[in-house]
């Protein structure tokens, strides 16, 4: 089989292993253990595989685990470890009700992140803005909102 | 009420901090030694015969571990269960078929399944199984599977003589009388369309045989106990069957029937291997049950005061291929079909039929939505009609507490209809005069009311159970076989627990959904986790309670009943200084050999199995009445519609976790809201609308401002007056949308989807 060697980074840690060309981020990811990445359907409609490649939110389900070599990823499982503003994100969405089911949560808050990271303020419709390329059926959004919007108010401060 | 420490805070659920960091694993994510990856072959047609299978190819091929069809199923056809435990028998129970055989019946029906070394390998292996149909008409439309000489759906004994799956009446008093001397009459027909779930959370699950045989799973599911089920299809004994569940990433219904348990019990069973099955996108959209689609023919009588006198509807429903929960939803759908009204004359006959599109199934509201449309646009009809607001007439004619439902049943449960109507209008009106227009779009302002019931049908004897066990540290262990969909199920029990023996939530763990050793609490269906299992703990906290305080009062030397719990404390209520600690108790309670663990149970009220011919008396234990107001902006060159503000009102009882309930609530609205416009376009049996680029579901970005007002009557028959809110959330927001419209462009909208090219041509039509 056709094989490529790809070296990623991952929540800080080097990860090196053989991929097919074809292989997708996600698969990619979760086939190293990265299970905070979630599959909802794999075409790029969904955002529940978001993760920052390079500084950039992508969807990793229509990015190529090829693409990814020699590059830095983070998920929001490595990123409340190191990140202050993740950090902040997650305790907002803990306290504010954001969370059901939680499946859409680790996409949700990478991209509550990137949002506020590029400046973001508190102003609701710029954060539905944001974070509508992430689909969420259990909230109806409102809290997921309020608690991007208290730690946009947060950094104001 | 009393002075609640937890009850009624806006709690972090304890589940939340979990899926925040992305620890929480769902069924999807877990891997076994060994593990192969199983496949589905789906049918190509809707509607056709099965002349043979051959897996000769596929079972040759390199890394194929199993091939199965229908053959290999120890009993492949067999009566659904969900969860209950009583035998209710005739038409109410619907065939479950695991792999197809005979007629194909829709399309994506599972005709095989494949275990392989890979997912590649097993989709290969998929395609090289060599399928006979011989395709068939098929029939996709309910009217005309009922009409004489219709293609026959279904090729099963009990089912290949008509198309009709039930047919189900309830009424009172003279509605040819009532219509005879009504001043006014309003008649219509709606058509509703199916709706997915589309929770994020694909159906999966991985499953293997433990060291003793017993097959063993971990597949989230709203029905844990269709593990009886499982057994059955396998002719294994039920002991041998274990599903360990897992954290659901949405549920809504959609995954109340069995998804791929009886698919990886098969397949780890054949192969001695661990196998894993997950379904894409694609094969959720197409494959699992939907919202039926039903078509409402309403007619409606009053008096010229605005008096409703009659409310007589035909419903019929399109159950799709199999059979499912049709007969269970139809009833929902037949008793809500007078609507939340004082109504004295009522005639609802309902029928659904099989088709050969997506089987229909549970989806949150189970029946009552659908006919909620209907009601609140004749009640909105019959506002215009007799010049009064959409208000007035809802408050002259909705249900207050004492009246009777058409069944002659009168609710125990407090009806607060009046006051959440008005408090829904008022905060609308309150943000100001509505406006003309707006950025060149008219402005519209409407309201709905509904009513849906919590807990399950009583006829089914419902009940659930939990145990608490204290720790010699003073934490406290809940076990529960809880299916968690995300509606904080686990977490609203851990509540109840710590308020009652005065502890901080987070000593309280709990240990969820796990066949073999949880306490089985029934399903997370029919709005009834609250309820019923939120009861069974409060009476097994209260057992454990009682222990606690009797010891603490012998070790305080005072009176039983004049010591609490709280603060982990056992203190004298009238000089809390005198106290002992909570784990001093319990070590008392062990040193003296008394029980420090209880399981308890609770069971809703029992009532026989009713005439579906006439349906009479209680059917549900209470019900959760609902209102909402809706200010929408409609572009009348194009038919776009935009939801502007949404106010929700509910009488929730009692709001446990203020968050949650909430959440529910503000969830629900968005859930039905999306209904509007979801189109899964379903063409002669194929699934359109068959990805989320196609399925469209609101995102942040579609979703309007959202306030939400609860109203706390306390007179729920859940915990602490609690009611039940996860399905009646969704009620009333559909309609309340299209009589926004309405007010807007004067255009009442009758079917679903609602696209943007339907309003315009009716815009165009009231404009000539």
């Amino acid at each position: 089989m056709n094989e490529v060697n790809i070296t990623v980074t991952v929540n800080g840690t080097t990860i090196t292993a053989n991929a097919k060309p074809e292989m997708n981020l996600l698969r990619f990811l979760r086939s190293q253990g990265i299970f905070d990445v979630k599959c909802g359907c794999e075409m790029g409609d969904c955002g529940t595989c978001t993760v920052v490649l390079n500084g950039k939110s992508v969807k990793s389900c229509v990015t190529l685990a090829a693409q990814a070599d020699g590059s830095s990823v983070w998920t929001n499982k490595g990123l409340g470890v190191v990140d202050a503003l993740t950090k902040k994100l997650q305790k907002a969405f803990v306290e504010h009700g954001s969370i059901q089911c939680g499946f859409c949560t680790p996409g949700m808050i990478i991209a509550g992140k990137v949002y506020l990271k590029q400046g973001g303020t508190p102003d609701r419709e710029q954060i539905k803005k944001a974070i509508s390329g992430n689909l969420c059926r259990c909230t109806g959004y409102k809290k997921i909102v309020d608690a991007i919007y208290d730690v946009a108010e947060q950094m104001q401060e | 009420m009393g002075n609640f420490e937890l009850i009624g805070k806006a709690l972090p659920r304890h589940d939340a901090w979990a899926k925040a960091k992305g620890d929480q694993l769902y069924s999807d994510d877990f891997v076994m030694p060994g593990m192969l990856y199983a496949k589905v072959l789906h049918s190509k047609y809707p509607a056709a015969i099965l002349k043979s299978v051959d897996t000769s190819k596929a079972e040759a091929l390199p890394g194929v571990f199993a091939v199965m069809t229908a053959k290999d199923v120890p009993l492949n056809i067999e009566i659904s269960k969900f969860g209950q435990m009583k035998d209710v028998g005739g038409g109410f129970e619907g065939l479950y078929k695991v792999l197809a055989e005979g007629k194909v019946r829709f399309k994506g029906e599972a005709i095989a399944l494949v275990a392989a070394e890979t997912e590649e390998v097993a989709e290969e292996a998929c395609r090289l199984i060599d399928v006979d149909y011989e395709e068939q008409p098929g029939v996709f439309d309910p009217e005309e599977a009922l009409k004489p000489g219709a293609y026959i759906v279904s090729s099963d004994s009990g089912e290949n003589e008509s198309n009709v799956v039930m047919k189900c009446h309830v009424g009172k008093g003279d509605v040819d009388k009532a219509f005879a001397e009504a001043a006014v009459i309003v008649e219509n027909e709606y058509r509703v369309s199916p709706h997915d779930h589309a929770y994020l959370e694909p159906e999966a699950g991985v499953a293997w045989l433990d060291e003793n045989g017993v097959v063993t799973m971990r597949v989230g599911t709203q029905v844990l106990e269709h593990y009886r089920t499982i057994a059955k299809v396998m002719e294994m004994s039920q002991n041998r069957v274990r599903n360990i569940g897992a954290m659901v990433g949405g549920g809504f219904g959609g995954k109340e029937d069995i998804t791929v348990e009886t698919y990886l019990a098969l397949l780890t069973t054949k192969t001695k291997r661990p196998v894993k099955m997950v379904w894409t996108r694609e094969e959720s959209l197409e494959m699992h049950c939907k919202r039926h689609p039903e078509i409402m023919r309403y007619k409606t009588a009053a008096t010229k005061e605005g008096v409703i006198t009659a409310q007589q509807a035909e419903i019929i429903m399109d159950g799709g291929g199999y059979k499912l929960l049709t007969p269970w939803v139809q009833m929902y759908s037949t008793l809500s079909g007078p609507g939340c009204y004082n109504i004295p004359n009522v005639q609802i006959d309902s029928i659904s039929a099989f088709t050969n599109n997506t089987p229909c199934s549970a989806n949150r509201g189970f029946g009552a939505d659908q006919v909620n449309v209907a009601y609140e646009l004749q009640m909105d009809e019959l506002a215009v009609q007799l010049g009064m607001s959409p208000l007035e007439i809802r408050l002259k004619n909705c249900l207050r507490n004492g009246d009777e439902l058409a069944t002659g049943f009168v609710p125990e449960g407090y009806i607060a209809l009046e006051e959440i109507a008005q408090k829904a209008w008022g905060a609308l009106e309150a943000t100001g005069p509505k406006p003309e227009c707006v950025d060149g779009t008219k402005i519209g302002r409407g309201m709905a009311i509904g009513m849906m019931s919590y807990g399950r049908l009583t006829f089914m004897h419902d009940s659930a159970r939990v145990g608490v066990r204290l720790e010699l540290d003073g934490s406290v262990t809940l076990r529960a076989g809880v299916p968690d969909i995300g509606g904080g199920q686990a977490s609203v029990l851990c509540q109840i627990v710590a308020e009652e023996l005065g502890l901080p939530m987070e000593r309280v763990h709990s240990y969820i959904m796990d066949t073999h050793l949880t306490p089985l609490c029934g399903t997370t269906t029919a709005t009834r986790q609250l309820y019923m299992s939120g009861n069974a703990a409060l009476v097994t906290a209260r057992v454990l309670k009682e222990s606690l305080l009797n010891m603490a009062a012998k070790m305080l030397q005072v009176n039983r009943q004049d010591v609490k719990l709280i603060n982990e404390q056992a203190c004298v209520i009238n000089n809390p200084a005198q106290s002992v600690a909570f784990v001093k108790v319990v070590a008392a309670l062990s040193n003296d050999g008394i029980p420090l663990f209880h399981e308890g149970q609770f069971n809703a009220p029992f009532t026989d199995v009713p005439n579906l011919c006439d349906i009479k008396g209680q059917i549900h234990p209470d019900y959760t009445y609902s209102a909402h107001a809706v200010e929408v902006a409609v572009d009348e060159e194009t038919g776009r519609f935009d939801v502007r503000k949404i106010v929700i009102c509910y009488d929730v009882g009692r709001a446990i976790n203020k968050n949650s309930c909430e959440g529910q609530l503000e969830g629900g609205a968005i859930y039905n809201l999306g209904w509007l416009t979801e189109n899964l376009s379903w063409e002669k049996g194929y699934t359109k609308g068959h990805s989320f680029a196609e399925y469209l579901i609101p995102t942040s970005a579609d979703t309007p401002e959202i306030e939400t007002i609860m109203v706390e009557s306390g007179g729920g028959l859940g915990p602490y007056g609690a009611k039940g809110v996860g399905e009646p959330s969704d009620n009333s927001i559909t309609p309340a949308t299209i009589n926004a419209i309405y007010d807007a462009v004067g255009v009442r909208m009758k079917e679903l989807p609602i696209t943007p090219e339907k309003l315009l041509r009716e815009i165009k039509k009231v404009r000539k």
